[in-house]
């Protein structure tokens, strides 16, 4: 592969060797004189200081961190390559980011509610949440679903259930992002064709199917194929996106799920664009041009504790993406060098203990996602270490976000941290990390053979263990859990999902199998059976089979016998 | 020297959600318990099949779906039709308040919350098991 490289800019030094010098003769000086006596009288908290994720920080920084930093190659200017300080060139001054708050409970209708509720308190698009069965694939009334109906998120199981969940909802302005991964390509047919029984017209269609597999075999584990068939799979919604939905997102590349699992934001950042890279590569070989399919490639990160951490991660994202995209892989359209990414704040962060304390704590996630420059944003709800949140714990949620954007100041400015000694150098330095294991990987051989080997999954858990036991042998703080602890009862108002939705779903999936063409139905079947044991883009047959009411449960079916099911290799 | 403690850590029912369970399970056998990790996807017969194979002393279940009233009392069921009810079984995971009563009834030895330390479910563990 011959790779353009479009002219680099010329470099521009920050700081004049001579201007550097005298900065170091000074800190010399400092050390020996202000610093040392300051340290006699009070010496530091600990013997020294780490972040989230477990990496060194130092005292302090200054320009002598980022001595080899060219501000024009590294940083350069919002909306232009490398994009460090941001994708557009006016980011939240122009428009603010997506409110998108990620929902999901028991029946379509029930679900449905809540996105009406979110949407009068002023969200700007919407995010579904399924339950366990709907993310395997399968039915309501399937003996796998027991005891899952709605706990999780909505069950969609048939393209009935994806009509009531938008019911009333105008699909043909408001974007949506459906989180749903090994059967994307099922839940994204019966949202297509919703659209089309409402005259929608699929071009105008806004939104994103997570649809990130790779990231399901290291860390949110809702697999049902193994890789290779689950890759063509992926393959074939980028194709179909390319020439049917050009405001389309068809997939969102994942760290969000890989730092809950317990990956430090290192890890995060280089699992990731690992994986993304790794789409690109099945999507070239496919024959796509990269410029028809990079610029619809979205991404999903987490937003955790660490607030400096954070903000580094998002903009290193940026860069190496930018770089890699034109010049390892060749593009040439800048909409495909654009790192374009939704955030979420750390489920894995709230606490049982004292739950109202984490609207404090998404409220410091949230600001970091905003500060790295997010295209959009969930914050979560402060009783979601117990439960799918209430009503009024998700309108506080969103309350933050409004609060962010409207009060805090924050959005008034591009990249408002940028220039940041201590920033600049952690962004550096993350950035090293991410290519680090890219070797590492490259030398198993690739994404999908370490994940065969267990090598993602083992380095997350090694991981989570290491920041377990630095909550256990306190060397870490969590407010409520390991420290600043008090008596407490249940505070948190419960939410159920009714035995009465449940049944209802059951009678109408029932009644579906009665009263769809039979005829239609199987002919439907037989077509993606086919398709999938071939070589064409099952996608329009995934479609039919959809229109034909086939039920989610039973396409997966016919996918699960063409493509048998992964098993994981066990480790902890 | 004392027989080791052998505990079985599962996973009942669809979620997905290990991060929990490969923690704990790591912790026991750091604590010097021998420890099989089932893996995903276990219906509460694999689970039980498991702990009879594996002639365990306990068994500690993780989730946090939402499905576990509809799972965990299930696996102490099938343990006593199995006449292996000296092998207890604890839980742990996003299980609300109200419902652990409810559990412990059913015959779940210990429920543990979030934050749990992970020194107490190891103390749990090994003096349930003497």
């Amino acid at each position: 592969m011959s790779a353009f490289i479009p002219p680099v800019p010329e470099p521009s030094v920050v700081f004049r060797p001579e201007e550097l010098q005298a900065i170091e003769k000074r800190l010399r000086r400092w050390e020996a004189t202000t610093l040392r006596d300051s340290l006699g009288k009070q010496p530091e908290r600990a013997r020294g200081f780490v972040s989230t994720s477990g990496a060194n920080v130092d005292r302090m920084y200054t320009p002598l961190d980022l001595k080899d930093s060219e501000y024009l190659t590294k940083l350069g200017l919002p909306g232009e390559f490398p994009y460090t300080r941001g994708i557009h060139p006016t980011m939240y001054r122009g428009r603010l980011w997506t409110m998108r708050m990620f929902a999901g409970y028991g029946s379509a209708e029930d679900t449905n509610r809540r996105f009406k509720y979110l949407i009068d308190h002023g969200e700007t698009g919407l995010s579904v949440a399924f339950d366990m069965p709907t993310l395997y694939g399968y039915d309501t009334d399937e003996a796998e679903a027991k005891g899952e109906f709605g706990t999780c998120g909505v069950a969609v199981s048939s393209l009935h259930d994806m009509e009531t969940l938008f019911g009333g909802i105008d699909i043909g302005a408001v974007s949506t992002s459906m989180t749903i991964n090994s059967p994307a390509s099922v839940l994204w047919a019966m949202y297509l064709a919703n659209a089309e029984k409402r005259g929608v017209a699929w071009p105008n269609l806004r939104g994103t199917i997570q649809n990130d597999i790779l990231k399901e075999y290291q860390a949110q584990k809702e697999w049902i194929f193994p890789p290779e068939p689950s890759m063509r799979l992926v393959v074939d919604t980028f194709e179909f996106a390319s020439k049917h939905l050009p405001q389309w997102n068809p997939i969102s590349i994942s760290g969000y799920h890989i730092r809950e699992a317990g990956a430090t934001a290192t890890q995060e950042l280089a699992f990731t664009l690992a994986n993304g890279m790794e789409y690109v590569r099945w999507g070239m070989d496919r024959g796509l041009k990269i410029d028809d399919f990079a610029p619809r490639l979205s991404f999903f990160f987490n937003a955790h504790n660490d607030l400096f951490e954070e903000v580094a991660k998002y903009r290193a994202a940026r860069r190496i993406w930018a770089r890699e995209m034109r010049e390892t892989f060749g593009a040439k359209n800048p909409r495909s060098w654009l790192l374009r990414f939704h955030a979420q704040t750390a489920g894995v962060s709230l606490t049982a203990q004292q739950p109202e304390v984490n609207i404090v704590r998404t409220a410091v996630q949230a600001l970091a996602a905003v500060l790295g420059g997010t295209q959009s944003l969930h914050t979560n709800s402060y009783d979601e270490a117990y439960q799918v949140p209430n009503e009024k714990a998700v309108r506080i949620a969103l309350r933050t976000q409004q609060i962010l954007a409207h009060e805090s100041g924050v959005a008034n400015t591009v990249d408002p941290l940028g220039g940041s000694y201590y920033l600049e150098s952690l962004t550096d330095r993350m950035e090293e990390e991410a290519y680090a294991y890219f070797d590492r990987i490259a030398a198993l051989g690739g994404v999908i053979p370490a994940i065969r080997k267990g090598f993602f999954q083992q380095e997350i858990a090694n991981s989570a263990y290491r920041y377990q036991k630095e909550i256990e042998d306190k060397e870490r703080t969590i407010v409520g859990v390991n420290d600043f602890v008090v008596e407490e009862g249940p505070e948190v108002e419960p939410l159920r999902v009714s035995q009465e939705a449940y049944e209802r779903q059951l009678r109408r999936l029932q009644r579906i199998r009665k009263e769809r063409n039979a005829r239609k139905h199987a002919s439907a079947l037989d077509a993606l059976r086919k398709a999938c044991e071939g070589d064409d883009n099952t996608i329009p047959l995934i479609l039919d089979a959809v229109r034909a009411e086939a039920t989610l449960g039973e396409v997966c079916d016919v996918m699960r016998e063409a493509f048998g099911v992964w098993e994981e290799p066990l480790l902890y | 020297m004392a027989k080791k403690i052998r505990v079985l850590i599962a996973k009942p029912g669809l979620d997905g959600h290990d991060r929990g369970a490969k923690v704990v399970a790591r912790a026991l056998r750091d604590a010097g318990m021998e420890v099989i990790y089932t893996g995903l996807r276990q219906t509460p017969e694999d689970i039980v099949e498991a702990a009879i194979q594996e002639d365990v002393d306990a068994i500690g279940l993780s989730s946090l779906s939402g499905a576990h009233m509809a799972l965990l009392p299930e696996v102490v069921k099938l343990l006593k039709k199995r006449k292996a009810a000296d092998i207890f079984v604890a839980a742990g995971g996003i299980i609300p308040d109200e419902d652990v009563p409810k559990l412990k009834k059913a015959g779940i030895k210990a429920v543990f919350g979030p934050g749990t330390p992970l020194a107490e479910i190891v103390a749990f563990f090994r003096s349930a098991a003497e």
